[in-house]
């Protein structure tokens, strides 16, 4: 009987599940919650690869259903994240958040099956709406202004994509989002597109400065889905370009510096997202077989033990109201299995063998190795470094122990720990049997990652690294201060916007009255008339105009457009009488 | 002749009827003048649909006014643009009217009633005959009907600005019409004749260009002025924020658009096809004009604190789309400039339901204080989103499909609009979603905020704001705002049914 009802469109599952969310309360909706992923898992069991759901739209083709070997794997682990997230946060009261974070599941999904662009673009705007909303949820000036710029540069980057959508129907002729090569235009402008999504730095500074701003649930939910369709988009229509190859490199490095460096928990774990896609973008620039398998294999696994990651501030958020490392410490004996549950992500996004970010990360690292990019190669064995260093060291050491505040605290509710144990267990499962990874992946994987060899190298650099950090933990303790990112253009962009859109227009209006003033003064010189009203008319225009002016220099001056009003209508006079001379000295020969 | 044949000046007669009947009846009877509104325009909606059926089964409909033959007589000429838009304007009219009953109660005086409704039904009547004539002169008389209600509607409340705010706005539109007449005069002077049509033939007959660009350019800088084509549009931020707010649906949503309504007629129709290339003369400044006014008229609307001010001039950019599209003059782009036409109108119909409903309940008018207002007005604030979202050009909503089309037909110009158009469009989402991050996740921090003693804004006192949870506006204010909200949001799947009219009147109009 099931054939018969499955498979519908993933997206639609969890869209139209999203909106029935309000309609349920109490214990309907927690079962409510996890059973739609696990009945969106089974649908995707039964989803024949292939292209189908195919609607033939006012002269457009939209593709719902392109479902091969490359869509497939993010279409499983979203489904997976999508439970273990709604188990994380199943004791949310607030259904709005539920809402947005269902919808951006089914948007990713969405995105990720879509076959051509309109659909594609339709459901990237849709994360962008509900990515915004889970951070708006936190409630705070902060995360609203937080929010707010992560809207405005996620619109920017799919105003971008438009562009190139539209550019690429006028010279092609038709929306088929494939494979794309050339020289084109639209070409540059779809792919800052997809890396304003995959937080390619410069265009990273949404991520680092959102995803910390989000609630403790809500950034489970942000840390899993929009880099990764970011990454797939990647992945899909420009594997091999070089650029993405030294792109991602830096970004791996870029991303442990300041994560190294940083003091908020989660926005340490933020950079370090930009870190681990750096990997990934990297890999789709490096385009073989065997780094396309790495970059969806680590996409997945970074999926698992970030949000793994970002569970454990998560969990510390909740339970004691404070997320700066040099407010926390000494949580290990109130929080042991929060704590343990964490160093399974940490170690996990290290590499440490028998975790799932080594099958995947050395999986990239190789690849590059075999491509011959010794500089990558380097650069990308120091970020994995960097990363042991700041997750997997400071940011536990910083939370759990140090300095002990004495801060009140104890585990936190059930369902987190139990989520946290799930996406523990999956994570250490990975890492043990990999095969069960490599079966989903698009080429076949000839590439054995336990090999003495590597194994050796990991734990000798690791090694190193935990003694370096032994040596000099006091030195990188997080500093409570605001670290200078590429994000500064913007926040300083933002307000003198707002000082664009205001004062110009007062100082506007304020010339206006001037010449208003200037034009009764004529009047009065001209007829020599010495007309009592027209004088004090003009006199308080000059007034006016000054106030106009002062108001603007010190703070936003609101509009009183009546007097430009009246300008314009004197101006529309003059044209008047000038198209009525155009004419008549037209018509008479 | 059966009755079927009459039709499309019944459209226009029921509501001028109506008109006159209202003072009438208010003399008996204040209450009848409510019901008789909303019948006259559930009538003229109800014709105006059948109307849009026959002329999509059986192509254009020339009505001659009481059997005299043009270009003579008066003839009505309904093709699938005039019919589209005149299904809009008597459809959100009709809304419009049924809204006004519990809004208006407060908002002026009961003694006022019958010449509210009076004027209600002559605005809509005057839009849909200046919709439907094919006749120069008589478009200039339908004009000034309806613009003339539309001054005294402005000015109805008798709020402190309203008298200002209307005499601005009849000044400057007085202006705007008697280019208008003295086009009209022109043209009647070289071609002799005042049907559209007929013009049309008698100018592609004269040899000196210069005589068709000053017809064609005073009538374009007339209807510029009516559709607040930027930098002609300083009367509308008043005038559309002062009037009660089903006015402000009327003239935000309808009355620009027929403005630009006249400006494709007066270019395409009178002017055009065959004409098309000297017409540059005018398209290409409406093009410019219509870009900065997509800028401008967005910048402004973010530094607006006034809800109803920030619509207004959020209606300045979207003329600005309208109009961009339709001085490109490409079938992509004609294509969704029109539909754009349609999309604005719910859109920014709704937004304008919605911000009435908050004041009528609470007396909000200041953006800031729009804070959690989505736990007292949930239906409301939903419709307010679904309408902004669309406004923004988000998909799945009709808003984001015109845009598409547009920037399609942009780009094949020049890459200036495309950036135009996105830009426009970010723009817009700053200052959308700035509310509605307001009324969703507003933190309501600033209790001081609320003001305590009733809102005074535009110098009148507004009820004092309700403080218990769950108060939505009354149904006949709640159900226009739903099925807006709904139709801005469907029309975003359902392309195709919009498409199938505005797709055959943008082929008529490009001659192809």
């Amino acid at each position: 009987m099931i054939e018969h009802v499955l498979p519908v469109p993933p997206a639609a599952l969890f869209i139209v599940g999203a909106l029935l969310i309000p309609l349920l309360k109490g214990q309907l909706r927690k079962i409510f919650l996890l059973f739609i992923p696990i009945v969106a898992f089974v649908n995707l069991l039964y989803l024949p690869q292939g292209t189908y759901w195919t609607y033939h739209f006012v002269g457009f083709d939209l593709i719902f259903g392109r479902v091969d070997s490359t869509s497939l794997p993010f279409g499983y682990i979203f489904v997976i994240m999508a439970f273990l997230g709604a188990l994380y946060a199943i004791h949310v009261k607030e259904s709005s958040e539920h809402i947005a974070a269902f919808i951006l599941v089914g948007a990713s999904l969405g995105a990720v099956f879509a076959g051509d662009y309109l659909s594609l673009y339709l459901f990237l705007a849709i994360m962008t709406v509900s990515s915004a909303f889970l951070v708006f949820s936190r409630r705070r000036k902060s995360a609203t202004d937080a929010g707010f710029r992560y809207l405005i540069f996620h619109f920017f980057g799919g105003s971008l994509l438009l562009a190139g959508i539209i550019l690429y129907y006028i010279s092609t002729g038709n929306l088929y989002f494939g494979l794309l090569e050339g020289n084109e235009l639209y070409l540059y402008l779809i792919l800052i597109g997809f890396l304003v999504k995959a937080a390619v730095p410069p265009f990273h500074t949404w991520l680092t400065d959102a995803y910390p701003e989000g609630t403790a649930t809500g950034s489970v939910f942000l840390s899993a889905f929009t880099t990764k369709t970011g990454v797939y988009l990647l992945v899909r229509a420009f594997p091999g370009t070089e650029i993405l190859i030294w792109l991602g490199a830096i970004m791996a490095v870029y991303g442990v510096v300041y994560a190294v460096i940083e003091n908020d928990g989660r926005k340490l774990l933020a950079y370090s997202i930009i870190s681990q896609v750096g990997y990934m973008v990297a890999a789709a620039g490096l385009g073989t077989q065997m780094a396309i398998n790495g970059a969806i294999a680590h996409a997945l696994c970074h999926i698992l033990y970030k949000a793994l990651l970002f569970m454990g501030p998560g969990a510390v958020l909740q339970v004691t109201g404070r997320e700066k490392l040099t407010e926390l410490g000494g949580l290990f004996k109130a929080m042991p299995v929060t704590f343990w549950l964490f160093m399974v992500g940490g170690v996990s996004i290290s590499g440490v063998p028998f975790f799932n970010g080594f099958v995947s990360k050395t999986m990239i690292i190789a690849s590059a190795g075999l491509q011959g990019e010794a500089v990558v190669y380097v650069l990308l064995l120091l970020a994995s470094v960097g990363t042991f260093l700041h997750t997997c060291l400071k940011l536990p050491y910083y939370m759990f122990f140090a300095t002990d505040r004495g801060i009140k605290a104890e585990e936190p509710p059930r369902n987190m720990l139990m989520s946290m144990g799930l996406t523990a267990f999956l994570c250490l499962f990975i890492g043990i049997y990999p095969a069960i990874l490599y079966n989903i992946l698009p080429y076949p994987v000839d590439f054995v990652p336990y090999t003495t060899e590597k194994v050796v190298e990991k734990i000798a650099l690791l090694s190193f690294t935990l003694l370096g950090f032994w040596l000099l933990k006091d030195k990188i303790a997080g500093q409570p201060t605001i670290s200078l990112d590429t994000d500064w253009f913007y926040r300083k962009a933002g307000p003198a916007f707002m000082w664009f859109c205001r004062n110009p227009a007062s100082v506007f209006a304020s010339w206006k009255d001037l010449a208003y003033a200037k034009i009764c003064f004529a009047f009065i010189l001209l007829f020599r008339h010495n007309s009592p009203e027209l004088l004090l008319t003009a006199e308080k225009r000059v007034i006016q105009s000054r106030e106009r002016r002062q108001l603007a220099s010190r703070q936003p001056a609101p509009l009183d457009s009546l007097t430009i009003g009246f300008s314009i209508f004197m101006f529309t006079f003059i044209v008047a009488l000038f198209l009525l001379l155009l004419v008549f000295g037209k018509l008479v020969p | 002749m059966n009755i079927s044949q009459h039709f499309p000046i019944l459209v226009i007669i029921t509501l001028f009827t109506g008109a006159y009947l209202a003072p009438l009846a208010g003399l008996w009877k204040r209450k009848l003048c409510y019901p008789l509104a909303v019948l006259s325009a559930l009538l003229s909606f109800l014709f105006s649909v059948v109307i849009l059926l026959s002329v999509l089964e059986h192509g254009i409909i020339r009505y001659h006014v009481g059997g005299w033959e043009p270009p003579w007589g008066i003839e009505l000429l309904v093709d699938p643009l005039s019919a589209f838009m005149a299904l809009i304007v008597s459809f959100i009219g009709l809304l419009a009217v049924v809204y006004s009953k519990d809004y208006i109660a407060g908002e002026i005086p009961d003694k006022k009633l019958p010449a509210y409704y009076s004027l209600l039904q002559l605005i809509i009547g005057g839009m849909l005959g200046a919709l439907m004539t094919g006749d120069l002169f008589n478009l200039f008389v339908m004009t000034e009907i309806f613009s003339i209600s539309a001054y005294a509607l402005v000015s109805i409340a008798q709020k402190k600005g309203s008298l200002i705010a209307s005499y601005n706005y009849l000044i400057l539109a007085s202006v705007g019409t008697t280019f208008i007449l003295f086009s009209t005069g022109f043209i009647y002077m070289v071609t002799g004749s005042l049907n559209m049509v007929d013009i049309s033939q008698r100018l592609s007959a004269l040899e000196s260009p210069w005589v068709m660009y000053n017809g064609l350019i005073l009538l374009v800088i007339g209807f510029a002025i009516k559709s607040a084509l930027f930098p002609l549009h300083t009367w509308l931020p008043d005038a559309h924020s002062i009037a009660p707010s089903p006015v402000s649906v009327l003239l935000s949503a309808l009355v620009i658009k027929v403005g630009a309504y006249s400006i494709i007629r007066s270019v395409f129709t009178v002017f055009g096809p065959g004409l098309l290339e000297q017409s540059g003369v005018v398209t290409i400044p409406v093009t410019w004009m219509a870009s900065l006014g997509i800028l401008l008229g967005s910048i402004y609307a973010i530094t607006q604190t006034d809800i109803k001010r920030m619509l207004a001039y959020s209606s300045v950019a979207h003329i600005g789309y309208i109009l961009l599209g339709i001085g490109l003059a490409s079938t992509a782009s004609m294509t969704g400039g029109i539909f754009h036409i349609l999309n604005h109108a719910l859109g920014k119909a709704c937004l304008f339901f919605c911000a009435g409903a908050v004041l009528h309940k609470t007396g909000i008018r200041n953006v800031e204080e729009y804070t959690g207002l989505a736990g007292k007005m949930p239906i409301t604030m939903i419709a307010f989103t679904l309408a902004a979202i669309s406004l923004v050009g988000i998909p799945p909503t009709s808003g984001f499909m015109s845009k598409f089309y547009l920037a399609i037909g942009a780009y094949q110009e020049s890459w200036i609009f495309l950036a135009v158009i996105l830009l426009g469009s970010l723009l817009s989402a700053v200052f959308y979603f700035r509310v509605i991050n307001l009324i969703y996740f507003g933190e309501p921090e600033h209790k001081s905020g609320v003001r305590e003693q009733g809102a005074e804004i535009g110098g009148v006192v507004h009820r004092q704001p309700t403080t218990d949870n769950r108060r939505e506006a009354p149904l006949t204010m709640l159900i226009p705002i739903i099925i807006l909200a709904l139709g801005s949001t469907l029309f975003g799947i359902l392309v195709h049914i919009p498409l199938s009219v505005v797709e055959p009147a943008v082929k008529l109009l490009l001659g192809m």
